[in-house]
């Protein structure tokens, strides 16, 4: 894992030390909320519907143990005992008060994390592959060119105040787990004949105007990543719309301006920013990689998991859903379900977040990762320790065996917390997730992604979920719109809305009839959802759901 | 004729707790019936201009519409429901500070 230098830790420091002194101010009537809302946001602190909000960073979503013991920490101390894990891979807390924010900050800081750039106009954390150093299909560790961007992208002076927000994404498989093209700026490693690229995707993003990154640059060389990157923000921020925040996203520059032309003037500005780059960027990333070394990953017998695997159902529903192929032999990628039905998705306990911490430092060479599916993720545990994890996680309601399940629900805090939002997410998700429970249908149904957003702004991807759900306020009601074959992978598709939308109490048996047309229609049990919905498209799935259009269209 | 206008309250939120206040007569309230209402547009334009003034003590004040039908101030919307409330997926806010 990345350590901070004395730099990085001086830079936090006196980043806190200014923030604490402008809430001092704001306390003591120096500043206008006009002058200070720009100050808390930079530093991650939004105010929501009940309370103050704090976004923290989670660089590409790594955490050590100790990390999450501090977050444990903070949670406790400063909250109401738990936080929200979020698609960007960050942690929300969801009650501080204004005062107490200085010092969540500082004892950020005694654990080398902050939260700076989780809000503002500004380039926000660098997300990655939740698998990262771990996945048996990676090219690369993709988290040191995500520690690269960031470091690079940390308080920028060219890129503090841009059109609108930036977000990179990285991955170092073709098997895309971090949406990277539905990001500004999508990057994926790639191998030619033994050397190291980047394909470079450009404008993608959900929100009001969803949009499939397009293909920039197919192998840009690895030395050239920063300047190439500099240019595209820099032409964008030049030439990007500042009139009109909807218009302001790359996403519209590229839509407006063509692909081509955006190509052409960032090579342009690329001959004119190369040059100051020289070398000493490929010398850091050096530095930077050196830290993320492999662990020394142990060999031992699996006789331990196999026993169990072939004595105990419960544990072997969990293994054979929860866990992924390792890169290394004897071990696996545990996936911690963060969606106990009916529980908040995203959301753990002070309690739950110390015990994740704990298995990592005992079974998981210290590290933790936050998925943007919201999950946690304990990226290298041996075979042979699963049983034990398996056991901790079941005694703190950790050992919900739904990965990529129908339950596994991406939902954005919605109006239970955001200002933002139209209508609510959560309890639509506790719903549906604790609906196909009692059902008992989930692990025949298989792979399913539902995504659900409280607003049009997509913070939950409802259009990459193969099922999204869009929450809006209908004349002072909440109404849920369903769209259908979304993907957020490297098939990566906008799903199409369904039709009229459905009211809270209607939505969950509406997601039910869907499922039920999927099982009536799929070939066999291993066509999933997404695949019979490509290959019949949506007819059968709108009968489905507007089942007395249909009944008048037979009269 | 002109469209008879909706009951209104001062709302915003506090700026040392960020929790969600209700102007009265003479300051502030946490409880949304115990909030001034306001029958008269000129007035409470008035009142929400000397709320907005008030910024070393509340953020972001605005006319929130109530139903007064059964004598106290009520949330009109579902979003001032939750604001009087606390979310609904634990018992956090006011549904349990207030008590």
């Amino acid at each position: 894992m990345y350590t901070y230098t004395d730099f990085d830790a001086a830079f936090v420091a006196e980043r806190n030390r200014q923030f604490r002194a402008q809430v001092e101010r704001r306390v003591d009537g120096s500043l206008t909320e006009d002058e200070f809302k720009p100050l808390r946001l930079m530093n991650g602190l939004y105010l929501q519907l009940h309370a103050y909000m704090l976004r923290v960073a989670v660089p590409y979503g790594t955490l050590s143990s100790r990390q999450m013991d501090q977050l444990a920490y903070l949670a406790e101390k400063w909250d109401k005992g738990y936080g929200h894990f979020t698609t960007r891979q960050n942690i929300q807390y969801n009650w501080p008060k204004l005062a107490d924010v200085p010092d969540m900050l500082d004892a950020l800081a005694e654990v080398q994390m902050h939260a700076i750039q989780t809000s503002g106009n500004t380039i926000r954390n660098v997300t990655a592959d939740h698998f990262a150093g771990a996945a048996a299909d990676e090219v690369a560790d993709p988290r040191p060119v995500a520690e690269l961007v960031r470091q690079w992208s940390t308080d920028h002076p060219e890129f503090q105040f841009m059109p609108r927000k930036f977000k990179v994404a990285v991955t170092g498989a073709e098997n895309d787990r971090a949406v990277i093209r539905a990001h500004d700026i999508g990057l994926r490693i790639l191998e030619r004949d033994g050397v190291i690229g980047y394909e470079v995707l450009v404008g993608g993003g959900l929100g009001r105007t969803p949009m499939i990154g397009k293909v920039l640059h197919d192998f840009l060389p690895e030395e050239d990543l920063l300047p190439y990157l500099e240019s595209i923000v820099s032409v964008w921020n030049e030439i990007g719309r500042r009139d009109n925040k909807y218009k302001a996203r790359i996403k519209i520059t590229v839509h407006e301006v063509g692909l081509e032309e955006i190509r052409r003037l960032v090579e342009e500005r690329f001959e004119l920013v190369k040059p100051s780059f020289a070398g000493v960027d490929q010398d850091h990333f050096a530095r930077i990689k050196a830290q993320f070394e492999a662990p020394d990953f142990v060999q031992k017998s699996v006789g331990p998991f196999n026993e169990k695997y072939n004595d105990d159902p419960i544990f072997r529903a969990w293994a054979d859903t929860n866990l992924t192929a390792h890169r290394a032999e004897g071990y696996s990628i545990v996936s911690i379900s963060l969606k106990a039905h009916g529980a908040t998705p995203g959301d753990a306990t002070a309690e739950q977040m110390r015990v994740m911490a704990d298995l990592a430092r005992k079974y998981g060479h210290d590290e933790l990762r936050v998925s943007h599916e919201q999950n946690i993720i304990l990226p290298h545990v041996h075979r042979s320790d699963l049983p034990a994890v398996h056991a901790a996680l079941k005694q703190h309601g950790l050992a919900t065996a739904n990965i990529n399940l129908i339950s596994d629900i991406i939902a954005c805090p919605g109006m239970d917390y955001c200002a933002l939002a139209t209508a609510r997410s959560i309890p639509i998700a506790q719903e549906i997730a604790t609906r196909f429970d009692d059902l008992k249908l989930e692990h025949d149904i298989g792979e399913l992604k539902i995504k659900i957003s409280g607003c049009i702004n997509a913070c939950g991807h409802h259009h990459v979920g193969h099922i999204g759900i869009l929450g809006l306020d209908r004349a002072g009601v909440e109404n849920y719109q369903i769209t259908l074959g979304g993907d957020h992978t490297q098939t990566a598709a906008i799903g199409e809305r369904a039709g009229p939308g459905f009211s809270a109490d209607a939505i969950v048996p509406a997601i039910e009839r869907l499922v039920d047309a999927y099982l009536d229609h799929r070939e066999d049990r291993s066509e999933t959802f997404l695949q019979t919905y490509r290959r019949l498209g949506m007819a059968p799935f709108k009968a489905a759901l507007y089942p007395e259009a249909k009944s008048v269209a037979a009269e | 004729m002109p469209k008879p206008f909706t009951p209104k309250v001062v709302t915003a939120n506090h700026l040392l707790l960020g929790d969600v206040i209700y102007q009265t007569r003479d300051g502030w309230t946490r409880q949304l019936a115990e909030a001034e209402v306001l029958t008269d547009e000129a007035h409470a334009d008035l009142r929400l201009i000397e709320a907005a003034q008030q910024t070393g003590e509340v953020v972001g004040a605005y006319l929130a519409d109530v139903d007064t039908s059964n004598g106290t101030p009520a949330p009109a919307h579902f979003r001032e429901d939750f604001r009087a409330k606390g979310p609904s997926n634990y018992a956090h806010g006011k549904q349990t500070e207030l008590n």
